[in-house]
């Protein structure tokens, strides 16, 4: 018995995309590279151990352009993952559902993601 | 023998008797996780400079100590919740899907365990 030609229940792709379907791929994909970010946390955390010399290689690792661009994609990550976490937690405990409000928290996350990486590798980066 | 109804034992159990368990943990360690990873960027932002003689003195610190064991073991409890959602979501084939969580769940345990050693040996003086 085949099932081809018979009507379909409304994909994914019937719909004009929302920007909070983008925020929800995004949530996984900064998840994800978190996850990957805490491997390199527990190897600096080993580094520090080992003595001077591994950590030295390793910092010295993280100050060329891909160490630098990885720092970036976690810092993004985090500030990412953390602010559309908070707007998780709002949505367990019941607000913020209605479909303008979604779309305006959206938005909300992403200024905050862009802000809040942006200020905190400036500072950091003064550090450096 | 409960005098509990029916009902009232299954009430919130969800079909596999445990069906808020892993939502609610995340949530617990997402929370956890907001002001642990925040402590930990912005300590990072107190440092004077990033050489060992100073992250080591740093991570040798009782409270740093404290507060980064709670970090890592929290970091790596809650990737292993979402890398959990994320394969069951994604990995079909019944094999694959075993073994990847199993992969899974021995490399965040694995992660959990150094990290837990390297920031002991630091905190107790092994740093060389």
């Amino acid at each position: 018995m085949s099932n081809e030609g018979r009507p379909l229940s409304p994909h994914l792709s019937v719909y004009r995309w929302p920007i909070s379907m983008t925020l929800s791929i995004l949530h996984r994909m900064t998840g994800v590279a978190l996850s990957i970010g805490l491997i390199a946390l527990v190897v600096w955390l080993e580094s520090i151990a080992l003595g001077a010399s591994s950590y030295e290689a390793l910092s010295g690792w993280m100050r060329s352009g891909i160490g630098q661009l990885l720092l970036l994609g976690w810092c993004f990550s985090f500030f990412f993952h953390l602010s559309n976490g908070v707007r998780h937690l709002f949505w367990d405990a019941g607000r913020g559902f209605e479909k303008s409000q979604v779309t305006a928290s959206s938005w909300m996350v992403i200024a905050a993601a862009f802000i809040l990486t942006g200020s905190y590798w400036l500072v950091l980066g003064g550090l450096l | 023998m409960s005098l509990r109804s029916p009902l009232g034992r299954v009430l919130g159990s969800g079909s596999a008797n445990d069906g808020t368990e892993h939502w609610w943990a995340q949530r617990v360690t997402a929370v956890a996780l907001l002001i642990l990873g925040l402590w930990f960027l912005i300590s990072l932002l107190q440092l004077d400079n990033f050489t060992h003689a100073t992250v080591s003195a740093w991570l040798g610190h009782p409270f740093s100590g404290v507060m980064m064991l709670l970090l890592c073991l929290t970091i790596a409890w809650h990737s292993y919740l979402g890398v959990q959602v994320v394969l069951e979501d994604y990995v079909h084939g019944p094999l694959i899907k075993v073994v990847s969580l199993l992969i899974s769940r021995f490399a965040h345990a694995f992660l959990a365990i150094a990290a837990v050693l390297a920031i002991l040996k630091v905190s107790l003086g092994g740093s060389l």
